[in-house]
């Protein structure tokens, strides 16, 4: 019975968390077209969600490419179609592994990041100062964050992709010898709009769930400054799950199409 | 957009009942504040201060009673009318609340700029005799981290007083700071009225804070308000439990 009843409140407290951040959305998206526009704090967020998580995303790209192409070789020779190597590989970072990857390192980043900042500008009442001050910290804060993740993630995963794709070349260089434009041209002979465009839809997904998660964590937090870090933890998880079920959702609408 | 004046209190508090799920925090409060005058505002820790002017700014929403400050019900106004209020009321918060990722500089710009009716030097002017009222033009490039728990109460004041309110509310002004920068605290909250001709509620438990600037004090206890009087009045009351705040 006890089990039960813990299994019900689980039940409720998530269909409750659900109610929660649909209402917090509903508000972004009603705040979002309103004037006054908050182009500075928009500015200011997308060079901290964009410019500062090039490095990390750039190292993870190359790595990625490079990794890839390593463990894929092998299988290939086999098969005696080592000459697929560059097209496979592409595929696979602009399709999938690009815009996944990218998006659980800014999961972890940029999500934490928002959800800790705004989570301790709560209970440092900051927030509060903002109202009493006649500015609405929702525009100010929250849209602007989501906005500026929405924008900078699919940016990030070209990026990338084209850090990927250079470790890529330079991992089939290792073995062989190909030339720049060989590679590029054997790249551009397997894509089509169908595998890029998705792939960039997607990345504005993930973007939108990662800005609004980090911020309904952080707006919503409670319990001082230890709630401030199980905002932070609780973004990451939250937003990097949603990651997930959004690529699955987003492979099977894809799938459709081709 | 006007707001209107219907009486001689700058803020009127009636019949205030707050709860938050079973705990009943505020039951039945009445409360006026006069012009020019420093109301302070004396309770237990969890007696509901903090939240009465939080209400009273509009941050926390009654469940039953009306506040009206300068003649207008705060629960009836609509976002635009409550910003207006807002603009005459200064709220220096218990930690200040300066924003982490501005320096001094821009925690005092920024409410100005929002406002978009300053802009250029006079903007660079207002800003720096703010600082300079509260003593920290020095300070006016640094970060709030920098700063010293008094320093940061002070900038919060200075960005209050840039709007310039014409009711202050003081949320524990004098709370973690040293006996000497205390005093200075409560000179500066005298300095304030005088000078910006303010009516302010002072929420403290600090006794020498209390005298140095009150004109009439509130004592809350069990949600409502036991006594009201000026410090000679309640240091001599009858009730020991008042008495005791002033031992």
């Amino acid at each position: 019975m006890n089990q039960a009843n813990q299994t019900v409140i689980a039940f409720r407290n998530f269909f409750q968390e659900v109610g929660q951040l649909t209402s917090f959305s509903s508000r972004f998206f009603k705040q979002v077209l309103l004037p006054p526009y908050e182009f500075d704090e928009f500015a200011k967020q997308s060079f901290i969600v964009g410019y500062k998580s090039l490095p990390l995303v750039g190292i993870t790209g190359f790595i990625m490419g490079l990794v890839l192409t390593i463990q894929l070789r092998p299988t290939l020779v086999d098969f005696g179609a080592e000459s697929w190597l560059p097209a496979m590989v592409a595929l696979s970072i602009i399709r999938e592994i690009g815009p996944v990857i990218t998006a659980l390192i800014c999961a972890g980043k940029v999500g934490s990041g928002i959800g800790a900042e705004i989570a301790s500008m709560k209970v440092t009442e900051q927030i509060d100062a903002m109202e009493v001050s006649g500015i609405n910290p929702f525009k100010y804060i929250v849209v602007t964050r989501i906005v500026a993740t929405t924008l900078m993630i699919p940016l990030l995963v070209i990026f990338s992709d084209f850090i990927a794709l250079m470790g890529s070349f330079i991992a089939v260089n290792i073995k062989s010898d190909v030339s720049m434009s060989l590679f590029i041209s054997q790249i551009f002979n397997s894509l089509d709009f169908m595998d890029i465009i998705p792939s960039l839809i997607k990345a504005l997904f993930f973007g939108f769930f990662i800005g609004l998660i980090g911020c309904y964590k952080g707006y919503t937090s409670s319990n001082g400054t230890e709630g401030v870090g199980a905002s932070a933890n609780s973004a990451v998880v939250v937003a990097s799950l949603l990651v997930f079920i959004i690529d699955m959702i987003a492979a099977q609408i894809t799938s459709l199409f081709t | 957009m006007e707001t209107v004046k219907t009486n001689n209190y700058e803020v009127e508090v009636k019949h205030l009942h707050i709860s938050f799920g079973k705990d009943d925090v505020l039951m039945d409060l009445n409360l006026t504040l006069k012009k020019g005058e420093n109301l302070v505002v004396l309770g237990k820790s969890g007696s509901g201060k903090s939240v009465l002017i939080k209400c009273i700014i509009g941050l926390i929403t009654p469940d039953e009673g009306t506040i009206m400050v300068q003649g207008n019900n705060i629960s009836e106004q609509d976002d635009k009318s409550l910003n207006l209020i807002r603009s005459k009321v200064g709220f220096l918060f218990q930690s200040a609340a300066l924003y982490d990722s501005m320096t001094v500089r821009e925690n005092l710009e920024f409410p100005l700029r929002r406002q978009n009716t300053i802009k250029g030097k006079k903007l660079i002017s207002l800003v720096e005799d703010a600082l300079e009222n509260v003593g920290l033009l020095d300070v006016i490039d640094k970060m709030p981290s920098e700063l010293s728990g008094g320093m940061r109460k002070r900038v919060g004041l200075a960005r209050t007083l840039i709007l310039k309110p014409e009711i202050m509310l003081y949320d524990e002004p004098t709370t973690g700071l040293d006996p000497i920068t205390s005093n200075e605290i409560s000179s500066l909250i005298l300095h304030v009225q005088k000078k910006y001709k303010t009516s302010s509620i002072i929420i403290t438990h600090d006794i020498a804070c209390t005298k140095n600037v009150a004109d009439r004090i509130v004592v809350i206890r069990d949600g409502v308000c036991a006594a009201e009087g000026t410090y000679k009045e309640l240091e001599s009351s009858g009730d020991p439990w008042i008495r005791s705040f002033f031992e």
